[in-house]
């Protein structure tokens, strides 16, 4: 038997994956589920109200996916395919449970309410910096840059309101564009991009603590 | 900025706001040269502007985040259950 989860000098691309997955090949399912497992988690979690929940949800849709394959056609990438699996889950789930807020009001809320990019008291009256922003050291941005700071990362990630975390994860993270994020979610491309700019300016806004 | 300008010139509050649609290229042709010309003479938006892609950037690497063995486990345990079920290959 081979060793799953070791590191692949290179990863190989999700068609490759794909094909493979269709011979039913353990590898190729280890090294998706090792790539795409955690971001949906992530993504999920922005629907139903527990981190078992959105375990739950998204092994479930590693089970769709698997049974799916053979109606799988590829018009839309892989990647596209198993985020809209994941919150078609996420959102039927999300509505049984009677905790959760939909989706849509989170989307309204996060998108609507008035929420600067940055303390407004850091500016002046005439809307110049008053308390400017510190240039960030470069030894940590290398080290953030490398991932060694991945744990302030994931923290700040964490500390986002749902709906932009969602959507943070999918474009930044998993390099999702715009479009599809926005199919994906259901939302419109004008809410997605006030949700992607809320989102880093939270995350800039926390690292800030860290670097400067 | 000095001499005559008649367009509206951009403060640093308003540009923090506008930052993610310059960087994504999503903003028209008059508001992104307001941007660029506010860049030109303002150091400390040019560092805020420079930290979001820092932090774009950084979010990346998250994406190479470790998944935890025993969750690796269990969804290995349900592929083999599903490939055993004949259906697999």
């Amino acid at each position: 038997m081979r060793l799953f989860g070791r590191k692949r000098a290179t990863p190989r691309d999700d068609a490759t994956l794909l094909a493979l997955l269709r011979e039913g090949d353990e590898d190729a399912f280890a090294e998706l589920v090792g790539r795409y497992d955690a971001p949906l988690r992530r993504v999920v979690r922005a629907y139903v109200p527990s981190d078992a929940v959105a375990d739950d949800v998204v092994g479930e849709t590693w089970l769709g996916v698997l049974r799916g394959l053979d109606r799988f056609e590829g018009r839309s990438s892989l990647k596209t395919w198993l985020f809209r699996i994941a919150i078609n889950r996420a959102k039927t789930r999300g509505a049984r449970e009677s905790r959760t807020i939909p989706f849509s009001s989170l989307v309204a809320e996060e998108a609507e309410s008035d929420e600067p990019a940055v303390d407004p008291g850091r500016f002046d009256t005439s809307g110049q910096w008053g308390a400017p922003p510190t240039r960030w050291d470069q030894k940590p941005v290398q080290r953030l840059l490398n991932g060694e700071l991945r744990q302030q990362l994931d923290a700040a990630i964490a500390k986002l309101p749902e709906a932009q975390r969602a959507v943070l994860v999918m474009r930044d993270v998993e390099g999702l564009d715009s479009d599809e994020v926005a199919d994906a979610l259901g939302i419109t491309t004008g809410n997605e991009r006030v949700l992607l700019h809320r989102a880093r300016s939270r995350v800039r806004n926390e690292l800030e603590g860290y670097l400067a | 900025m000095s001499s005559v300008n008649f367009t509206i010139e951009i403060v640093c509050r308003e540009l923090v706001e506008l930052v993610t649609d310059y960087l994504e290229g999503t903003l028209d042709e008059s508001t992104r040269a307001r941007v660029e010309e506010h860049l030109a003479v303002c150091e400390h938006c040019t560092e805020y502007v420079e930290q979001m892609r820092i932090t774009t950037r950084a979010l990346r690497e998250v994406r190479t985040a470790e998944l935890e063995p025993e969750r690796r486990d269990e969804l290995l345990a349900m592929f083999r259950e599903w490939a055993a079920d004949g259906d697999g290959a």
